[in-house]
């Protein structure tokens, strides 16, 4: 049975934006959902699915011309959303190709560089990458140490970035660092060029089906024009974070979803002492609580979109977003889980996937205490992050 | 090759179906109407067809303003144009199949596709009536598609076997699940949908000659029955499945 849609929320999207959740459900139902199990088994990103998901158009999805759809953001939320109801490994995949390789060379690429990039990165010819993160630099990208000296022809890159989604498979890495002057400014660096390396980070237990890596830059010489000439200052890096942060409140709903499902479903089948556990009243306290939080993740990130296509959006609402709707679906994660019982723990089911999943989607793109502190100094003027 | 496709907009098949106040119509209020599967067979076959031959896709549907989401998404998986009949109450099959033919008359066609049945009322008839009400030879229930120059080669699926049938063009195809794996409509497709007109025609208000006496629900399944365990539960197990289930 389907989960009633008792605040009648699809009548607030447009024919085409239900036309585009629809075209990504399917592609979800068909395409990841069947093989997610074992590519979560065997900690792989199934790349054969990029050209499928490009040719969907959902890369680039919100950009307007070099062969991208050109899609409003409410609709871009809805992809999100419906990527990561199969899995957050798909929807990191689209977040930081559109909203921190594509984004970054958009806002501040030079015609050339857009020319040259956003096409192929549209096909998914060319997998982007975004390197801000460093191993001791992480809620503080502020400090971070890779540095960036110029050269008689261009520049040359010496540092380590930690946690760079896709790095590994990248064509092209967004690379963040400090100039002589000390001011952070964003490079592209093409796979392939002597000095960077990209090795994956291996053993995490969460978000599996994705690939996470180092970046490694040894004396790595780029020419001139790599340099992104707008991408000057941590706010240039921080605004990239923001469309991904949109994104990520979007795809939190996703999951979310997928485990209230799971275990509504579940909870009505699962018979003890003679009758479905659904018909006890913890259980019904538990779905009641969920329900009435997703629905207001989903209204929070509906208005958020709205204000986004407006050009209104504030980042302190960016940061609201994420803060509440990752922390609302790891926390429904959490529940479902125990809901589904022992049979919450194995991957027959996928609520302990997401809910893995959801521990990293916690802390990446400003942790949990990091909107916190966000929202702090928004309310109250003071900051207080040291 | 011009190609005209026949669409139709019906309840979404994991909607819960519920017989509205009158007794004699489903409830429409809440539930989710999409493409007849069946048709976004016919569509893909189409679009197909005009990718490798040239010309154009035509979707042509007959029903309430609400139908034009169904050649919304028929526009977003990539067809031409769109026809909408606009027809404010039910017609029998008949007489929608000539509403159709009429309108067909108006749009240049070499071949025409449609679903082989639509999900909602299951009678299987509009594409063979629409061949007919058209004087055209009809194919039903193909699971693969040739055409050649006048004429075309089609297999259809018979009791246990396949069919191979020959006919010339123009001529009615009704898709069967097989014929091909249809494409999901991409954003660019369904923002460039967007764009598109849809042309209305108005439905000529004819009498519908079948008219809807009563809707039901089926018989709600009660639990099974354990007959007893071991071997010496078979002789009273099959005289069940003669006597009562009538099966053997």
């Amino acid at each position: 049975m389907p989960i009633p849609d008792l605040y009648r929320l699809d009548e607030l999207f447009t024919e085409e934006q239900r036309l585009i959740q629809r075209t990504v459900r399917d592609f979800v139902d068909e395409k990841i959902l069947p093989g997610v199990r074992q590519w979560n088994r065997d900690a792989v990103f199934p790349v054969e699915l990029i050209p499928e998901m490009a040719a969907l158009g959902l890369l680039g999805a919100t950009i307007q011309g070099w062969g991208c759809a050109g899609v409003d953001y409410v609709a871009y939320g809805l992809i999100a959303q419906e990527l990561e109801r199969g899995d957050s490994g798909f929807r990191s995949f689209v977040s930081v190709q559109n909203g921190l390789s594509m984004y970054p060379l958009l806002a501040f690429g030079s015609e050339e560089q857009k020319d040259r990039w956003l096409p192929p990165m549209a096909r998914g010819e060319v997998v982007g990458c975004f390197a801000l993160t460093e191993p001791d630099f992480g809620s503080d990208p502020g400090g971070l140490i890779t540095q960036a000296r110029r050269t008689a022809g261009g520049w040359v890159l010496n540092g380590v970035k930690r946690w760079s989604t896709n790095a590994t498979i990248a064509d092209l890495a967004v690379i963040w660092a400090k100039d002589e002057a000390g001011v952070i400014r964003g490079f592209l660096v093409e796979k392939g060029t002597p000095g960077m390396t990209a090795p994956e980070i291996t053993g995490k237990l969460s978000l599996r089906v994705s690939v996470s890596s180092e970046v490694h830059l040894d004396d790595c010489h780029i020419p001139a024009e790599n340099a992104l000439p707008g991408a000057v200052g941590l706010k240039t890096a921080l605004m990239c974070l923001n469309q991904a942060r949109y994104s990520i409140a979007w795809g939190a709903v996703g999951a979310a979803l997928a485990c209230f499902e799971e275990a509504v479903e579940y909870a009505q089948t699962r018979i003890q002492f003679d009758r479905p556990i659904a018909g006890f009243q913890l259980v019904q306290a538990k779905l009641a609580r969920m329900w009435t939080e997703i629905t207001n993740a989903r209204l929070l990130v509906l208005r958020l979109g709205q204000m986004m296509d407006q050009g209104k959006a504030h980042h302190a609402a960016v940061s609201m977003a994420k803060r509440y709707n990752v922390q609302t679906a790891l926390e429904t994660a959490r529940t479902c889980r125990d809901l589904l019982g022992a049979s919450g723990i194995v991957d027959d089911y996928h609520v302990f996937r997401h809910m893995a999943n959801l521990e990293s989607v916690y802390t990446y793109e400003g942790t949990h205490d990091i909107h916190t502190l966000i929202l702090g100094q928004e309310l109250t003027g003071l900051a207080a992050y040291a | 090759m011009n190609i005209l496709v026949c669409v139709k907009h019906v309840p979404d098949t994991e909607a819960a179906v519920k017989i509205a106040a009158d007794g004699k119509s489903i409830q429409t209020q809440d539930v989710n109407f999409v493409l007849n599967p069946y048709d976004e067979y016919a569509v893909e076959e189409a679009l197909r067809l005009r990718e490798a031959r040239g010309g154009e896709v035509t979707l042509l549907s007959a029903g309430p303003e609400e139908a034009k989401k169904s050649l919304r998404t028929g526009l977003a998986m990539g067809a031409d144009k769109a026809v909408h009949l606009v027809c404010a109450h039910r017609h029998d099959t008949l007489t929608l199949a000539r509403a159709l033919a009429a309108a067909a008359g108006q749009i240049p066609f070499d071949l025409i596709l449609c679903g082989k049945q639509a999900v909602d009322d299951d009678e299987a008839q509009l594409g063979v009536m629409l061949a007919e009400a058209l004087s055209l030879p009809s194919v039903s229930a193909i699971v693969k598609l040739e055409v050649l120059d006048g004429k075309a080669v089609a297999r259809r699926e018979v009791e246990s076997g396949l069919e191979v049938v020959e006919t010339s063009l123009p001529a009615v195809f009704t898709a069967q699940k097989g014929l091909n794996d249809p494409r999901y409509p991409s954003l660019k497709g369904i923002m460039m949908a967007k764009q598109k007109k849809i042309e209305e025609i108005a439905c000529a208000q004819s009498d519908s000659q079948v008219e809807i006496l009563d809707l039901a629900y089926p018989k709600s399944r009660s639990g099974g029955k354990i007959v007893g365990q071991g071997a010496a539960a078979v002789p009273e197990l099959v005289r069940l499945l003669h006597e009562e289930a009538k099966v053997l």
